[in-house]
């Protein structure tokens, strides 16, 4: 392959936008919709070792698409920034915000210092005190940002996805209906002959920040829990022989080790691959699930120790 | 300095799932054991904390602390509070210098939570009680110019050999040696008397309100004997922290049972010597 000599800024950017943009067209789509009691993540994943969603502060999280290694590389620099903020001054001075600003302000040096963008898409939600006080941050490629009101919709087709769920979103909706909103706006597109896709919850990453629960708001919803919020077969006016989807329901093996989320050999968007084959070396041990409403009880005691600061008079 | 609030570059650049590790990296002097000391003895400088308990039950294990932090011959403060959930399976008292050892604990809850966020699962009971082991280790400058301190750890271990006995206590020393104790322990200055007092009535079957009961009695007993123990305050009503681990994860013992459990210890003990 030749260089150019010379090529354009102009030019420059147009290429990694491009490149960045089908990268992140490519793979799966996560929805984050604010509903009455917190923020849902809705990711389609079928791995339950490679997330797309994450936990990163008391009432802070974040979903990526894109590129896994370099989403996931965001997300430990985002738990790793809250912590340190939250140990040098106090829990509360952790903003989703500031943190969404990180990141931003990363991507943004990443996109023009550097030969190759990060293909990544990246959502940081705060979950507020009540409904319309959440916050969600919507954070692309080149370190553009956006302050988004009800609901982010990022990767594949993502447009076409925001115009469907636009028109049936309300705000304050109960969980199951959101959950419902959200996977019907994921399955609308890509299906054959423009049908929805089937959404089984194998193929589905839910999570909540639950603006109820004391200090660690985030929670992941899993198997049996996750299948009772989801409706039955999805648009249930598809006609059976239309809506069979190419690979939901395949019984493929887990998707361990996929390195970018989705398919990365696809160009065509929207259209979803069979798995890749698993690699034969795979980068990451498979992580255990966590354990579900983890920190739920010790929340109390979990503050305890920031609000210790009366315990050194004697040094006064 | 504002810049490492702000700044993804120092978190970029480190790898690795440990909190402590990074503070090291990118912020070294926000460790408790990185900070240079002058050479003098520092003990009675600042206050310190006494007498932790800690006892096993079928299913868990209860943990418990006074209220009272020295100085000296002075009583620094008479609602501190050395015991805390160190995360939903563990919890961690501390006995010694007061302000360096919330420090530790602060840091140590953090680096579990840290931990449990970027790898997506929690450490191993033993891992637990070994990182708290790297932090004591790391402190030995400070506690031989008189600042030691020395935690003791317990929590519930998903994996351990009988389901039916999940709970475990860990002692330490000043040197950062981690040593699994078994059925109970107790550390601080009334540790004595609290151990005592406390192998006189432990056994491996009793429930967990008979524990609380012995953990609230065996910590009067400390109070009795040494002048840096707390007793219940029934003055300002201030009584032990206790905190019980299960499967259902750590909780703090609710106080009105401390209290009702304070109270007959109290007024059995004014009813004059047991018969029984």
């Amino acid at each position: 392959m030749t260089m150019p000599f010379y090529a354009s800024v102009e030019q420059i950017m147009r290429d990694r936008s491009e490149l960045a943009r089908k990268g992140i067209a490519r793979g799966r789509s996560v929805a984050v919709l604010s509903y009455a009691d917190g923020v849902v993540f809705i990711a389609e994943n079928a791995s339950t070792a490679l997330r797309k969603v994450s936990e990163i502060y008391d009432r802070i999280g974040f979903a990526a698409v894109g590129r896994y290694s370099e989403y996931d590389n965001l997300r430990t620099a985002g738990i790793r920034l809250a912590d340190m903020r939250g140990y040098s001054y106090d829990r509360r001075d952790v903003s989703g915000r500031q943190l969404a600003n990180s990141y931003a302000h990363a991507l943004n040096s990443i996109f023009t210092e550097q030969q190759k963008p990060y293909e990544v898409e990246v959502c940081v939600a705060e979950v507020g005190k009540e409904v319309g006080a959440d916050q969600l941050y919507r954070i692309t490629y080149d370190g553009s940002m956006v302050d988004e009101r009800d609901f982010v919709i990022m990767g594949g087709q993502a447009e076409a996805m925001t115009l469907t769920l636009r028109e049936i979103y309300r705000p304050g909706l109960p969980l199951a209906e959101a959950v419902e909103l959200g996977v019907r706006a994921l399955a609308s597109v890509g299906g054959s002959a423009g049908a929805p896709r089937d959404l089984p919850a194998d193929q589905l990453e839910v999570a909540i920040l639950d603006r109820f629960r004391p200090q660690r708001a985030f929670k992941r919803i899993t198997a049996a829990a996750l299948a009772e919020l989801l409706p039955g077969p999805v648009a249930p006016d598809v006609p059976a022989g239309e809506s069979a989807p190419d690979t939901p329901e395949t019984p493929e093996t887990p998707e361990t080790t996929q390195t970018t989320d989705g398919a990365p050999e696809v160009d065509a968007p929207g259209v979803i691959a069979p798995p890749p084959p698993p690699d034969p070396h795979p980068g990451q041990p498979p992580a255990m699930p966590r354990p579900d409403g983890a920190g739920g009880e010790a929340d109390d005691a979990a503050a305890g120790p920031a609000e210790s600061g009366p315990a050194s008079p004697g040094s006064a | 300095m504002t810049h490492q609030f702000s700044d993804l570059s120092a978190a970029f650049r480190t790898t690795g799932s440990s909190f402590s590790d990074f503070l090291g990296e990118s912020a070294p002097h926000l460790l408790p054991g990185r900070r240079a000391l002058p050479p003098t003895a520092a003990a009675g400088l600042a206050p310190s904390a006494t007498t932790i308990v800690a006892a096993t039950f079928p299913g868990g294990v209860v943990m418990g602390g006074d209220r009272r932090a020295t100085m000296g011959n002075y009583i620094a403060q008479r609602d501190i509070q050395k015991v805390y959930a160190s995360d939903e399976f563990s919890v961690v008292g501390i006995a010694g210098s007061a302000g360096i050892a919330i420090e530790m604990i602060r840091l140590f809850t953090v680096e579990l939570e840290h931990f449990e966020k970027i790898e997506g699962t929690t450490l191993s009971l033993d891992g637990k009680a070994n990182r708290l082991a790297t932090m004591i280790r790391g402190n030995l400058g400070a506690a031989m110019q008189g600042l030691a301190v020395v935690p003791l750890f317990a929590g519930i271990d998903p994996e351990a050999a009988d389901p039916a006995r999940p709970g475990r206590v860990f002692s330490y020393d000043v040197t950062g040696g981690v040593y699994e104790e078994f059925g109970y322990d107790a550390i601080g200055s009334g540790s004595l008397f609290a151990k005592s007092a406390l192998k006189k009535v432990w056994a491996p079957d009793r429930d967990r309100a008979a524990t609380v009961r012995s953990v609230v009695e065996s910590l009067y007993d400390a109070a009795d004997d040494d002048s840096a123990t707390g007793g219940p305050d029934l003055v300002r009503r201030l009584f032990p922290v206790l905190y019980s681990v299960t499967i259902e994860g750590a909780v703090r013992v609710p106080e009105d049972e401390v209290i009702a459990v304070a109270e007959t210890v109290i007024a059995e003990r004014s009813a004059g010597p047991r018969t029984d």
